[in-house]
């Protein structure tokens, strides 16, 4: 089996391949590429995301064919894709950091700043937060409730169709932070960064 | 309910841990994975390497030892010590930082800070200030603390924001190495300035005084060196300590 980690410029996700490597030792072959030709053929792929969400979505675009292979891989052949962090936020219709900017539109939804309250809280909401898991998804197999995830964001995921939530975390509103929709699965945190129980998520997309 | 962080950080000079745990049992006490992987596997919530390496062919020693510590930590890694341009901070994150810290550069040229969040994001962007009190106020120093630049320390925290940066690394000058406490009145009075999380460092010498730098200092994390690398407490302790006076952490 291919694992295919999606590297489209865009920060860094030297902690993404680390973790997918340390987990799939060497059962499952994990590619790092940007070549549509491999992408189309994987079984599964991870789109990490860092830095904007405009930033990301124009990164994306920028290879010419990357974002209709994708739309392939995840639409028509139904194949399992985790998102990270930004490669969550995309998923959404539209993200409004930096600009208004159209997302991926995977789950329908929009990506808006977390409200801080006049500086109540502050930004980005970094460290560990627990996660309050609202369905059974299956990338949280031996998961427990209110496991201790590492996130930093300052924007949030609000989907439309909130049978699509999976986990939830408490900064300043109750946001979401993890989307299991079908063969969509995404997370807010950072499973790549959030010690064993990061690893165990990762073990579970390896082995869906 | 977001955690208060503890971060043990580990002086690396020439690649090799020149401050870091000094335990008996330890098989070398040199080598920067097996200390990092010590802490993270005792709870801790950040790792840090302050690179003191002090001649430039050297240099390159740093990025060796993140590309190794990350490939076997996977917790946040935040290097610090030396980076200069938008390109060390490049490298630095392609080896598996995962935040770099800028001292002296942000200081001298805050565009490194405005170039390096929009490349690469706010989220691994932390400024490190110095700051050594002058009278009723503050001022930053550069050079690892050996030049004084004259510039206010809570301005320029609020700058460095504006900037882009994502978090604070404030060292009080006067308590580093002192371990009678962090000044908890720059820290409060620097957090309460910004919107973005503040780190507080220099002064630690006993769990109380991590404690009070949450408290009274209103840091979002607390860093510290000696206490934990000569077993004094381990981080599990210090977690458990916060935990008994109402902080939360992560267990």
């Amino acid at each position: 089996m291919n694992v295919t980690i999606v590297d489209y410029k865009s920060g860094n996700i030297s902690s993404v391949i680390n973790s997918f490597k340390e987990v799939a030792e060497n059962k499952v072959k994990i590619e790092v590429t940007s070549d549509i030709s491999k992408i189309k053929s994987t079984d599964k792929v991870v789109l990490p995301g860092q830095g904007s969400f405009k930033s990301c979505m124009d990164a994306l675009q920028s290879i010419k064919g990357l974002v209709d292979s994708l739309n392939e891989f995840v639409m028509n052949k139904k194949k399992p894709l985790l998102g990270i962090c930004v490669g969550l936020q995309m998923f959404a219709d539209v993200g409004y950091e930096e600009s208004e900017t159209k997302g991926l539109g995977w789950i329908s939804g929009k990506v808006t700043k977390i409200d801080n309250q006049n500086g109540k809280y502050k930004l980005p909401h970094i460290g560990w937060n627990q996660i309050n898991i609202v369905k059974g998804s299956k990338i949280f197999k031996d998961i427990k409730d209110k496991s201790h995830m590492y996130f930093v964001h300052s924007y949030e995921f609000v989907p439309t169709d909130k049978n699509s939530i999976s986990a939830t975390t408490d900064y300043s509103s109750k946001h979401v932070c993890a989307v299991e929709k079908e063969n969509i699965f995404g997370t807010q945190f950072h499973p790549e960064k959030s010690d064993k129980t990061g690893l165990k998520i990762i073990n579970n997309f390896i082995n869906l | 309910m977001l955690k208060n962080r503890i971060i043990p950080c580990l002086d690396v000079k020439n690649g090799r841990v020149v401050k870091g745990i000094n335990f008996v049992d330890l098989k070398d006490a040199g080598d920067p994975v097996e200390q990092a992987k010590i802490y993270s596997d005792g709870g801790a919530d950040e790792i840090c390497f302050l690179d003191i390496t002090a001649s430039n062919e050297n240099r390159d020693t740093i990025y060796e030892v993140v590309e190794k510590t990350s490939k076997k930590c996977f917790v946040p890694l935040t290097v610090g010590g030396g980076v200069r341009s938008v390109d060390d901070i490049n490298k630095l994150l392609n080896c598996g930082a995962d935040k770099v810290s800028i001292n002296t550069a942000a200081v001298e040229n805050s565009k490194v800070v405005v170039d390096s969040s929009k490349k690469f994001g706010s989220q691994c962007i932390v400024v490190a200030i110095d700051a050594k009190k002058k009278g009723n106020k503050w001022e930053v120093f550069t050079h690892g603390g050996r030049n004084n630049s004259g510039i206010d320390a809570l301005e320029y925290a609020k700058k460095m924001e504006d900037s882009g940066a994502g978090e604070l690394l404030v060292t009080s000058m006067d308590r580093d190495g002192t371990q009678v406490g962090y000044d908890i009145e720059l820290m409060s009075k620097i957090s309460s300035k910004v919107n973005i999380p503040l780190i507080a460092s220099g002064g630690v010498g006993n769990l109380d005084h991590l404690v009070e730098g949450i408290k009274s200092g209103k840091a979002s994390a607390v860093l510290a060196a000696s206490i934990f690398h000569y077993g004094k407490y381990s981080v599990k302790e210090a977690k458990q300590y916060l935990e008994s006076k109402g902080i939360p952490v992560r267990t």
